[in-house]
């Protein structure tokens, strides 16, 4: 007999139809049909989504906060990956 | 990587700018052990008071008096078993078990909000926890969206939103009763006399008496002291406890023109601290239903993932 | 009154409805898991709304002016057309699955006829209630297998649960000579039809739960009839206190 808890689960719901799924939570199921019908229990009460993912959690892997100067800043000084860095003359319109 | 591992003075001063910038603290972050155990004593026991809160008014499911007041009923406390969800998942993130911390609550270690304890013995009871006790919560929920963890604020805003109807909800019963037979006023304001005084106790002991607070405030998890959120809830009840037509038992109760707030008399701390310790008329009712629960659906969950097991052994063979 | 045949039968859709929901709204705040508490209320709520509907369709056919609450809250024991099924104790959370799956499997294709009912107003209820009632039956069949193919505990309460409700599933497709009449003129479908699809959900689900059908099929009727086992009276003294106690009141 198993004596293990319900592993947990990642919940990302679409609101709607065009809209990104969005992580909205978590929550315990024993398998992917039940946390699949938690998180419409759970998480969709009141017409939050039309679309639901569930991810076991240990499937998520995060990068290291760290990390993040290193895996984020270089891309700060690259300025010009922006549009904002080039300058056109006056009156050039659409672009 | 090769980083010199930054000294923990260092890294608690960074922290503490992080915050005082009002950058949130998210779960893989860095944050002082007692900055964790104090998130995941206070959002399990706000967790706990969300799921032991259902069994008051849940007792009334059965019994409500019409069937829409049975719907409402019925969805109010199912959103407080999606609150404590959701807190429940905040804890998780900090690496707190959420199954491990309800053990805590039932053996008694970890602790609820005090109001629970005390009997819902009429309708009227209903829609006055409604007002003054979701009111009081929402208080200090309000407060809580703005605290330095992410999670717990994000979770927060979640409950905050769909918590407004709760408190409407309890105010309007309690409109129907005041508006309604002699008899139904009386048992309003009975409800009221019994409820007001531990509605004004969920904001917990005076400041000078709470050793957690300073340490909270510079940490950001709390915005206002306990005193100031207990001032804000009187002040906004008085006026609609008048449009009732209820009279707040206090009889002290009066508006102080120099300060703009109302005065009221003296809180008994000495129940409140009883409550806390288990001596509640309800406490022991309340804990034991909780674990009851957990008990008899052990061999639910059992069943669950034996079932779940088998199929990933199926499929893997 | 006009039309006696089609009040009774609403009538009996209502009351399986209000029963049930009523039953089911014992176990807020006392489920196995959290999550599984907020399911449960989740079909309570569906349940109480299709009987607010159903009921105030009863009174309207009545022609009294009764609402659903005069309906669900005023009437004598013996006024109550609920199958006894949905009258029986909640037990563990095997016997709630399966009084659940039982009927589910019995709610979902009477509704997907209902909807084709020559009476609008059924058929509108039938459509909102049969988007309710499929989520139901899925949601109490994935639970029946796991229960049953989960572990030798889970699978003997669900036999056990099984073995005691069966007896009250034939009383589901009761049928009277008036309701032959409604479904010549197409307002109800045949409960012939309905018992056929019935089987086949329930052969199907107990037999991936390797559950087994008892073999001894005595079965047990009268709700229908208005008359009932001793455990509708206290449910309905809990349901009606408030009504009773404090008569004439608005809430």
């Amino acid at each position: 007999m198993s004596n293990k808890e319900w592993p947990l689960w990642e919940v990302f719901i679409r609101s709607k139809q065009g809209l990104n799924h969005k992580h909205v939570g978590s929550l315990r199921a024993p398998d992917a049909t039940l946390a699949l019908a938690n998180a419409r229990d759970v998480y969709t009460r009141r017409s939050e989504g039309i679309s639901i993912w569930v991810i076991e959690s240990n499937n998520v892997h995060a990068s290291d906060p760290s990390d993040a100067d290193s895996l984020f800043e270089p891309s700060d000084t690259k300025v010009y990956r922006h549009p904002t860095f080039y300058e056109v003359p006056d009156g050039i319109k659409h672009m | 990587m090769n980083m010199k591992p930054m000294d923990l003075q260092e890294l608690e001063k960074r922290f503490q700018e992080k915050i005082d910038k009002e950058i949130k603290i998210e779960p893989n972050d860095w944050m002082p052990d007692e900055y964790r155990k104090t998130l995941i004593r206070q959002i399990s026991q706000h967790a706990h008071s969300e799921i032991v809160g259902m069994l008051p008014e849940g007792n009334w499911i059965t019994r409500a008096p019409n069937l829409r007041r049975k719907a409402v009923l019925l969805a109010k406390v199912q959103d407080e078993a999606g609150h404590g969800l959701y807190l429940y998942s905040s804890v998780e993130t900090l690496g707190a078990d959420r199954e491990a911390t309800i053990d805590d609550l039932h053996s008694g270690k970890a602790k609820y909000s005090s109001i629970f304890n005390y009997p819902a013995v009429t309708w009227a009871d209903i829609g006055t926890i409604g007002w003054l006790v979701d009111g009081a919560a929402i208080m200090n929920q309000v407060a809580l969206c703005r605290c330095s963890y992410g999670p717990y604020a994000r979770g927060m805003v979640k409950i905050c939103k769909e918590e407004s109807f709760h408190q409407r909800q309890g105010f309007e019963s309690l409109v129907t009763l005041c508006n309604g037979t002699p008899t139904q006023k009386a048992m309003a304001q009975d409800a009221m006399n019994r409820f007001w005084w531990p509605s004004l106790m969920m904001f917990g002991p005076s400041d000078d008496e709470s050793p957690n607070s300073a340490q909270s405030m510079k940490w950001k998890i709390k915005r206002f002291s306990n005193d100031e959120l207990r001032q804000s809830f009187v002040d906004a009840t008085v006026p609609q406890a008048e449009i009732l037509g209820l009279t707040i038992p206090d009889p002290n109760l009066k508006w102080n023109e120099e300060t703009g707030h109302y005065d009221f008399s003296p809180i008994n701390w000495d129940e409140f601290w009883q409550v806390v310790k288990g001596n509640g008329p309800c406490n022991k009712e309340r804990i034991e239903a909780r674990t009851k629960a957990k008990e008899e659906g052990m061999w639910v969950r059992e069943a669950a993932m034996a079932y779940a097991e088998k199929r990933a052994l199926k499929k893997t063979a | 009154m006009k039309n006696e045949a089609l009040y009774n039968y609403v009538l009996r859709l209502g009351d399986d409805s209000l029963i049930l929901g009523q039953r089911l709204g014992e176990w807020c705040g006392h489920g196995p898991i959290l999550e599984e508490d907020i399911a449960m209320t989740n079909i309570s709520l569906d349940l109480i709304g299709q009987a607010m509907s159903l009921l105030d369709y009863v009174g309207e056919i009545e022609g009294q002016g009764k609402d659903h609450d005069a309906l669900a809250f005023l009437r004598f024991e013996n006024e109550y057309r609920n199958a006894l099924l949905l009258e029986q104790p909640n037990g563990d959370f095997a016997n709630t699955m399966m009084r659940q799956f039982l009927f589910d499997a019995f709610r979902k294709p009477l509704y997907e006829k209902l909807l084709e009912s020559t009476d609008q107003q059924i058929a509108a209820i039938a459509e909102k209630s049969l988007k309710e009632t499929k989520y139901h039956l899925k949601h109490s069949s994935e639970w029946i297998i796991r229960l049953g193919d989960g572990t030798d505990e889970s699978h003997q309460r669900a036999q056990t649960a099984l073995d005691l409700l069966w007896r009250y599933t034939d009383e589901l497709f009761f049928e009277t000579a008036d309701d032959v009449s409604l479904v010549a003129s197409g307002i109800v479908p045949s409960m012939n039809e309905i018992k056929t699809q019935w089987s086949k959900t329930v052969q199907s689900v107990l037999e991936e739960a390797t559950l087994v059908i008892p073999t001894n099929n005595w079965q047990f009727e009268g709700g229908r009839r208005g008359i009932h086992s001793e455990h509708l009276g206290f449910l309905l003294a809990d349901l009606q206190y408030m009504q009773r106690a404090y008569p004439n009141m608005k809430w």
